[in-house]
Order: C-alpha cells, then structure tokens, then sequence
C-alpha cells in the first residue's frame, strides 16, 4: 500500500527533456519507476529516454494514463506546469523546482484546490515508496523499504533521517518531501495523517525547521487522532530571528515560530522530541523495538 | 530584499497611494537645499530628518529629527550623516548612516486631529493567502498592540482568485472609525497599495503610521517594503534598489559566489550541503558547545573550486577556531568532495584552524580513505555523532 505512490504510479516528468529533468528521470528509470513518458512543448511526438514525449500534460493522460507528474521547470514557468496538470487530471503533482514567486504558488494553490489531486513541494526532493518508485532527486540507495513514514520540509537532513533509520534496522514505508517555501501544497499535518491512516506505516519521524506554523499545527493533529509513535526534530535552534536560513521559508518571524517554541508544542503533544539530529533514527528504534 | 524607506515610498507613489513628500540627500548642504526646495512645494515650513537604514526603531536611536528652521536642518543632518544609529533592531555597534529623507512635514494643525493608523499587506503561511492587518493604533509597535489589545487588531484575508474586493476596502475605512473625504481617500489608499503589493511582488509592505492629516488627506508616512527575492527576476526596476551598504560585504561576496552564507557570531564554521542540514550543522555545533560562525549552504555542487570559495568567505571571520563540513552525498559523490576540500587545503596553502570533515551517502568510504592519505591535518568523521564529537575534542 504506503501511500502516494507506489510500484503501479504511472510518472511522468514536465521539463522532461532539460538537463535536470533527463538527469533526474533516467535515475528514475534505473531505480524501478514506472516513468510512462514526459513532457516539453513543442517537442510533442519525439522519444527521449525510450519514451514518448508530449506537448501537454493533457495529451501524457490522455495517452498514456498517466497519474503522478514530476515538475523540473524553471521557476518562472512552474507555478503554471503545476496548475496544467491539476487540470489535465494528475493525481500526485511533485514540484521539485526551487524560487517560485510567492504569489504564483499563491494563485495556483487557490487554482488546483478545485481539483481532486494533490501537491508535493515545490522546492522539494520529492517522494519515495522504497523497491517500488522514487518519484524525486533523493539518493535511492539510502533507502530501505521498512515501515517507518517520514515527513520533511528539507533535503539532505530528510536523507540523513532515511539513512539513520536503515542503520538503526529499520526502512521507510514512504518519504515525502514537503518543500522549503511558504506556500506549500502538501502541509506536516496532512502528510502525517496520510501515514497516520497508512496500515503499512508503524511510526513516523516528522522533521521541521523554523518558520511557520506547519509543525504546531501537525503536533496538535497527532494529540487529537494519533495512533503511532512520532519522533520530531526542528532544524534551526541557533537561527538568528528575521533573517532566511537558505530556504524561502526558514525564517523566524515571532515567537511562535522558533525551533524552541515548535518543540515545546511538540512535546506538549507527545511527540518524541530530540535536540540532536544525530538521534533521530536512535530515537526511533528505541520506540519502535523498545 | 529589503527597501529603504525613500524607494518604498517611491514605489507606492508609482501606484497612486498618497506618500509623505520628500527628498533624498547625501550631505548637509543637500538636505539644505532639499528643505528649501520642500518648503517651497508643500508649503511646509518644518521639515523631517529621516535616516535611512534598513532597521526599524529610528526615532528612538535619534535618526528621525523635526527640523523648524534652516540651521536645524543643517544641525539634525549634520548629526545623522555619518552617525551609527543604534536602534532595537540594529547590533549594538549600530548602522551607518549615509542618506537622510528630507521630507515635508505632514503634522499640520487644522479643522481637525490628525490621527495615526497602522496598515500592513502579508501573505498568511497558514491560511495561504495575502491578508491586509490595520489598526487604529497607528505609530505604535504593533505586536504589542496585538497583545495587549487584541480587539484593535483587524484582517482582511484577500481571495486569490479574486483580490481584494469593494465590500473589504468600505470595511477597513469603517472599522477605521472614518467618514466623509477621508473615508473615499482611504478607499483609494488602500486599493492603490493592494495593487502595489501584488504588481510589485512584494512579501511585506508595512505603512506604521498612516496618517489621515488634519484636512483630511490619508497618507504613508512610513514604509517598509520588503519584495519577494524570488521574483526580482521580472523586475529589473526594483531589483536595481538593492543597497549592498546595508548587508554584510561577506554576504554581498559569497552570493557572487552563488553561496548561501549568513553570518552569526559564534566560533566554529561551517560548511554544508542543503539548507536544514547546514540548519542541523549549526544546532549540532552549539550541542558540542560551540557557537555557530555562519550558516552556509554551498548547494548541490561541491567541488574544489567552489569549496575553496567557501573556505576563504568563513576564514575572513576572525573568530573562527573550527571549520566543521558536513556533506550528505546523494547525487553529489562523497569522493569528489573529499577531493575538492584536499585540493582546496593544498591551494590556500596552510589553514591555521582544525577542520573536521563528515562526508556521508554516496561513497563515503572511500572520501575518509582520500581524506586519511592526503596528509592533511583534518578530522574525518561518517556519522553525524562522530563529527559531533570532534568538534568538542578540537575546541576543549
């Protein structure tokens, strides 16, 4: 099961035939991903990487079925690649394109609400159901397929986590990227409760950084219908107040969104809190295997 | 990206939202002339000295300074140019000031008060949408207001397909306590600065005080705009503001360089792969009882050229006793940066400070094993514990 993708998700990559997009969907393709085809306007009717290539996201589910698009185009252009495949029918749109205007995510996240489809990111890694598809950039190797869910507004500290979690003797059952930005499709809580109602997920490790109010919200979910264990990191401890911590949305705008004041709410929600992100998958086991 | 107050208000003006006259000046005799040239205009026979840096609180550092004759201006401007302003958002050393806002003085008796509200356009995180936040309580700070006086405090959460409709514009002018001629130029006011908000691409405008004068005029007073930096690619216009006097030159530097780096006040440096982790880094260093130097980011490319670029940007920090570098390799292969941080040690020749090296992911083994025979005086780690550690041992 897990959940978002799985070994039957039919990808497709929009900016297919750009650097990034080749790069990243030929490493897609050797992992296992069911990668039906892509898509760049004008180059409709041309093969790249064996598969079909269209013009429209339309035409990619008209003919090939497909369900999940992967976005790699320029930050100009993506907030309307991702308001096109909502409306041409995908289920499961991952953005993975960093430095999207603000109030382009503003206007397509109120556009693709009326869809019946949901966003992943944007300026994410993207998501991962480990053996059965790796819809985004993250190392696959790391992964194990296991049953711990984890939910990350970051890259490379998502895959420090994955990999603290398959050295501790445990794999993941999906890993989603949220993304770094303010406006993000896909929030820490909806994302937990998707592995909060998974059968296939024992427990979750939910890692959030400053700025916001997404982990609050989640750790306030968690208390009121949570079932698993959950272990919480918040990145961003000895961030100064006011100023941007890489991320367009790592910013600490009052005292609600520091890391202490995440933490504090986390724990006060029984989350399983740690201060080091060296412990995360330490942290997990202990829960997990006693 | 931050405005100064003359270009944010440059920018509203573009738009029709009524500003407080004024005129940019450099030196004594150009706020002199500026002053004469303002009292000829407005018929304002005060003016207002304003410093201009980006940090808020500029009254209370004795930046803000109401000049009634020509000596006074001459004074007030002579002690502001050149001065360090301290102000509860500066460090302690303060802000240089090299430009004051001479600007008309909009305080004028009348038929009746003028008054002060405070008015601000975000985009709301939470309910992903811009909200406009006003009050009566203008010329205040305005989280305190929030606080204490809740009730004060109103939204408009603007519809993103639709903006800002006419019944939310009446709202604010009525909850504003408002009628009459200011009521229709608070109307305007407002609808000027949505406009200006969304074609700008602005993520902050904060107009603290907007004043409705004494004849009925509403007006920004103040500025503070901040535009989104992820959007200054399609305005060229607005992404020519940018003033490198107010940022760190290490900051100007490293982003030359495509490096993320912003610089804090501790003792260890680093040097990281992807923003939460480099985040983590910081986190970890004060755990292992440093204090981070620095947050940089140096992206998915790590090679020698690039890691030598960040080593020269955290050594210009005297106070840095230890560079700890923590790569995940994914895509990036530890190998490659193990040699990148090799060559790049070789090519500055000595680095006096212990770095600590912890390369993870994609061929990690075989970075420690190029790491260990380079003959380098750096610590090699692979887990993030290990690198922890380190960075305790080399400080004690």
């Amino acid at each position: 099961m897990s959940v978002l993708v799985n070994k039957d998700s039919k990808v497709i990559v929009q900016g297919f035939t750009g650097k990034e997009g080749t790069f990243h969907a030929e490493q897609m393709i050797a992992y296992g991903t069911n990668v039906v085809g892509g898509v760049t306007p004008g180059k409709g009717g041309q093969t790249h990487l064996d598969r079909p290539v269209f013009n429209t996201v339309s035409d990619a589910v008209q003919q090939a079925g497909a369900d999940v698009s992967l976005i790699f185009v320029p930050p100009g252009f993506a907030a309307d690649a991702i308001m096109e495949a909502a409306e041409a029918g995908i289920k499961v749109i991952v953005c993975i394109t960093e430095g999207i205007p603000v109030q382009d995510m503003v206007r397509a996240k109120a556009y693709i609400d009326q869809f019946d489809c949901r966003l992943i990111g944007p300026n994410c890694p993207g998501i991962i159901t480990p053996d059965e598809a790796k819809v985004g950039i993250m190392p696959g190797f790391i992964h194990r397929k296991g049953r711990i869910g984890i939910v990350s507004r970051s890259g490379t500290l998502t895959y420090e986590a994955v990999d603290q979690v398959t050295k501790a003797g445990m794999g993941q059952s999906t890993c989603i990227g949220i993304g770094g930005d303010p406006i993000c499709g896909t929030t820490t809580r909806d994302a937990v409760e998707l592995l909060m109602n998974d059968p296939e997920t024992d427990g979750i490790v939910m890692i959030g950084e400053i700025g916001g109010s997404m982990e609050a919200d989640a750790a306030r979910w968690i208390k009121a219908h949570g079932t698993k264990p959950v272990v919480g990191f918040i990145a961003g401890k000895t961030a100064p107040k006011g100023r941007k911590m890489g991320h367009a949305g790592a910013i600490i705008g009052g005292a609600d969104d520091t890391a202490e004041a995440k933490m504090r709410i986390m724990t006060e929600c029984g989350i399983t809190v740690v201060e080091s992100p060296a412990v995360i998958g330490e942290a997990m086991r202990k829960l997990i295997m006693g | 990206m931050n405005l100064h107050e003359y270009q944010g208000k440059e920018l509203l003006k573009q738009f029709g939202v009524r500003i407080q006259e004024g005129i940019l000046a450099q030196t004594v005799e150009e706020a002199v002339q500026a002053a004469r040239t303002i009292k000829a205009e407005f018929s304002s026979d005060w003016s207002v000295i304003k410093a201009q840096v980006h940090a808020g609180g500029r009254g209370k550092g004795g930046g803000i300074k109401l000049a009634k004759n020509e000596d006074q201006v001459r004074e007030f401007a002579g002690n502001i140019l050149g001065m360090h302003l301290v102000t509860p958002q500066t460090s302690s050393e303060g802000k240089l000031v090299r430009k004051v806002l001479v600007a008309q003085d909009v305080y004028y008796p009348g038929d009746e008060q003028p008054s002060e509200f405070y008015i601000s356009i975000l985009t709301d995180r939470g309910r992903q949408c811009n909200v406009i936040i006003y009050s009566t309580e203008g010329g205040m700070d305005i989280e305190k207001v929030a606080e204490e006086t809740p009730h004060l405090v109103h939204k408009e959460m603007i519809d993103p397909q639709l903006g800002l409709l006419p019944f939310q514009v009446n709202k604010i002018a009525f909850n504003l306590g408002l009628s009459g001629a200011a009521f229709k130029e608070m109307r305007k006011f407002i609808q000027s600065l949505y406009k200006a908000f969304i074609q700008s691409d602005a993520s902050l405008f904060e107009i603290n005080p907007c004043l409705k004068t004494s004849d009925s005029l509403i007006m920004a007073v103040d500025a503070k705009v901040v535009l989104d930096d992820n959007a200054l690619f399609r305005h060229p216009d607005l992404s020519a503001m940018r003033d490198k006097d107010e940022e760190d030159p290490t900051e100007v530097e490293a982003r030359e360089f495509d490096l993320n780096y912003v610089k804090l006040d501790g003792n260890v440096g680093c040097m990281v792969n992807g923003a939460g982790l480099a985040m983590s880094t910081m986190d970890i260093i004060k755990l292992s009882g440093g204090e981070p130097a620095n947050f940089l980011d140096v992206g998915g490319t790590a090679d020698a050229a690039r890691v030598e670029q960040a080593f020269r940007i955290i050594l210009k920090d005297p106070n840095v006793k230890a560079i700890l570098i923590n790569i995940f390799g994914g895509i990036v292969r530890c190998d490659r940066v193990a040699q990148g941080v090799v060559d790049a040690c070789k090519n500055m020749g000595n680095i006096e400070v212990p770095i600590i090296v912890r390369l993870q992911g994609t061929n990690a083994d075989i970075a420690q094993q190029i790491i260990k025979e380079s003959g380098l005086k750096v610590y090699s780690a692979i887990l993030l514990q290990e690198a922890a550690d380190l960075v305790t041992e080399v400080l004690s």
